[in-house]
């Protein structure tokens, strides 16, 4: 018996596989709809000299004074976004940031959906525009985690978590994560790179430190990456040994592989053709959007089958039990939904970066498989192989295909920080700007800039991956 | 009476105050002052267990409870408990399930959210039971970090002063 096989039976029981996920939804049959200014506050650990309502409408203010025909009149109504009223305890917050904006009496909606909050916020302005009810829509998002001290913010990012049998055990969201990631080197580095090794526990600790190693590489990318984004919490030059000797929060995750706390706020304004013509002559479309979700519960993921992408055969991936806890099945089902909207059948090709929710270093590997950048179980060798980092930069360590396809060229979660109901709307804006070609004005430094980038994704994640926004942008000018 | 509370550049700083006296002024670079107060709440939230109470019944009973597909055609199995099947949402039955299983992954938790912080380290696991098609979250106990591994066997323990709660059983190294 090979290695590989042996130490499959010997770890994972047979057991009755679930039908395959079927992901139908059709594609939007909406008008088209283009994102035409945005704006993002410096997300900062704290912003004790702005409310809620103030670092919203100083993003606001940002976002309008680029277009001098777009005034307060010309947005037919917002859809506002924060996760939690726990970091608020300001109910109906999202009422007071339209009331400070000056838009009542205007139409507006909360948003909430946990850590992809921000994300489903520009969904439903999205949502608002291409089904004819505005013609200009506001989205709008922020959080004030600062209000409470970080371990209390954890339990109420945790309280996200199924109170009846997860919470009690800890409550504690980088607990999960490790939980995850523990068994994706399992599947990818245990039962590959290291299937000789005949110790078990030998091969598991072998394939835990070089798990550890490559998330460490995509720490360092997104922390050196803000170096150049002055929208960054916590840009730094940072080595491997730096952040696989930063503090251990939950093994094998450390501190800097995961983001951390933030108060800030993030808009975005969409409207259709007509209007975007008018506005400016550097408009981006939105010309797919796709959502998915998964059980609450990372116990009750199932084993079934992997749902493909267009580029994907079912032989890739014979052997795989899917998603149980190694895969984000949520991010797959909106990827899928998303690319089918924007025509796209191989998104390696087909796009030219991706603003990736990565909370943890540990999810944005796991995510470059969900949304098919590489096969599942090729997340470790893409980064190594350098695909998604920048060209030019140097970050200490070689990276041979640096700029195949860029993975947060903003700098991410982990280095801009995440006031969640802001966050996926932050990846808007730097989409946006990516995609006009105005980093340099927007940054002060053209250094993050993408020679003429055609095309971009946003992904926006939720919980142990229970909802995830994908939603893809595209250059809609000459 | 002091008309002011003291003034910090530092924000953390101003935290360290609110926990001595309750207010403070924070002042940012631009010398722009915010006057910052303490703002306790606390809440005692009323909890049914619901549809998942024989489960937690169970564990003061030193009986490990999943639920199974009513649907014979279905028959999941669930290891954690759930009303109706997400399968094909027909409603579940109780069942016992094995005492020892596999630890499908694990992790040590060095740190925690604030309610847990004093039980820091602690270990948590992913249990995988034979012919069961779900996993149950646990606590593991009697073992450090290095002596965890993915496949190891576990089996259960029950406490013998139950809270009522999911941390009424935990999870060993089997012998």
């Amino acid at each position: 018996m090979p290695a590989r096989s042996k130490a499959r039976a010997m770890a994972r029981p047979r057991r009755r596989p679930t039908a395959p996920a079927r992901v139908a939804t059709p594609p939007s049959k909406g008008r088209r709809v283009f994102m035409v200014t945005g704006g993002v506050t410096k997300f900062a650990k704290a912003h004790p000299a702005m409310d809620f309502r103030l670092m919203v409408k100083r993003a606001y203010d940002y976002a309008l004074k680029g277009i001098p025909n777009l005034s307060a009149d010309r947005i037919d109504g917002s859809r506002i976004s924060y996760f939690s009223d726990h970091f608020a305890r300001q109910l109906k917050a999202a009422s007071m940031v339209q009331d400070y904006l000056g838009l009542n009496p205007k139409g507006s909606v909360r948003i909430e959906w946990g850590g992809a909050t921000g994300g489903e916020c520009f969904q439903a302005a999205y949502e608002a525009v291409a089904s004819g009810r505005m013609d200009v829509c506001l989205a709008a998002g922020f959080e004030t985690m600062s209000r409470v001290a970080t371990w209390k913010g954890n339990e109420f990012i945790a309280l996200a978590s199924d109170t009846n049998f997860d919470f009690p055990l800890g409550g504690f969201y980088t607990g999960y994560y490790a939980l995850m990631v523990v068994r994706h080197i399992y599947e990818y580095l245990r039962l590959r790179k290291f299937a000789d090794v005949k110790d078990e526990r030998e091969a598991q600790r072998l394939a835990i430190a070089e798990g550890s190693r490559i998330m460490s590489l995509v720490s360092v990318k997104n922390h050196v990456n803000a170096l150049h984004n002055p929208y960054a919490q916590y840009p730094k030059r940072l080595t491997v040994e730096d952040v696989l000797r930063s503090e251990m929060i939950s093994y094998p995750l450390t501190r800097e592989q995961i983001c951390t706390m933030s108060d800030g706020a993030a808009v975005a304004v969409l409207c259709d053709a007509e209007r975007a013509k008018e506005f400016t002559d550097r408009p981006v479309r939105i010309i797919g959007v796709g959502t998915g979700t998964d059980t609450m519960r990372l116990a009750d993921r199932p084993f079934g089958k992997v749902p493909l992408l267009p580029h994907e055969r079912s032989r890739d991936y014979e052997d795989l039990p899917y998603p149980g806890v190694h895969s984000f099945r949520a991010g797959r089902a909106a990827g899928i939904e998303a690319y089918r909207h924007a025509g796209i059948t191989n998104p390696i090709r087909e796009l030219d970066f991706l603003e990736l929710h990565d909370a943890y270093a540990s999810s944005e590997i796991q995510t470059y498989e969900d949304l098919g950048l590489c096969r599942y179980g090729e997340g470790y060798s893409f980064v190594e192989r350098g695909d998604p980092f920048l060209k030019g930069i140097d970050y200490g360590f070689p990276v041979p295909r640096a700029g195949k396809i860029p993975v947060n060229p903003s700098g991410g979660l982990i280095a801009c920080g995440h006031p969640v109901g802001a966050t996926g709307l932050m990846q808007g804006v730097f989409a946006f700007w990516q995609l006009q070609e105005t980093i340099g004005k927007h940054f002060g430094d053209p250094t993050l800039q993408l020679s003429k980038p055609k095309r971009g994704a946003i992904h926006s994640h939720a919980g142990t991956g229970s909802s995830v926004t994908v939603s893809i942008l595209e250059r809609g000018f000459p | 009476m002091k008309a002011r509370p003291p003034t910090f550049t530092k924000f953390r700083e101003v935290q360290a105050e609110l926990d001595r006296s309750g207010a403070a002024l924070f002042r940012d670079a631009d010398g722009v002052e915010s006057l910052v107060i303490r703002y306790p709440y606390s809440i005692q939230y009323i909890h049914s267990y619901a549809e998942d109470t024989p489960f937690f019944l169970g564990l003061a009973e030193g009986r490990l409870r999943g639920s199974k597909c009513r649907r014979v055609k279905c028959g999941f199995v669930y290891a954690t408990p759930r009303g109706h099947c997400m399968v094909c949402g027909s409603p579940t039955e109780w069942v016992d399930l094995p005492d020892h299983g596999r630890l499908h992954s694990w992790t040590t938790c060095h740190f925690g959210s604030e309610a847990f912080l004093k039980e820091t380290p602690y270990n948590l696991g992913l249990v995988e039971f034979s012919g069961v098609g779900s996993l149950l979250l646990v606590r593991l106990k009697d073992a450090v970090e290095s002596d965890l591994f993915v496949g190891m066997p576990v089996e259960a323990r029950f406490s013998p002063n139950p809270t009522y709660s999911i941390t009424d059983v935990w999870f060993v190294p089997s012998r």
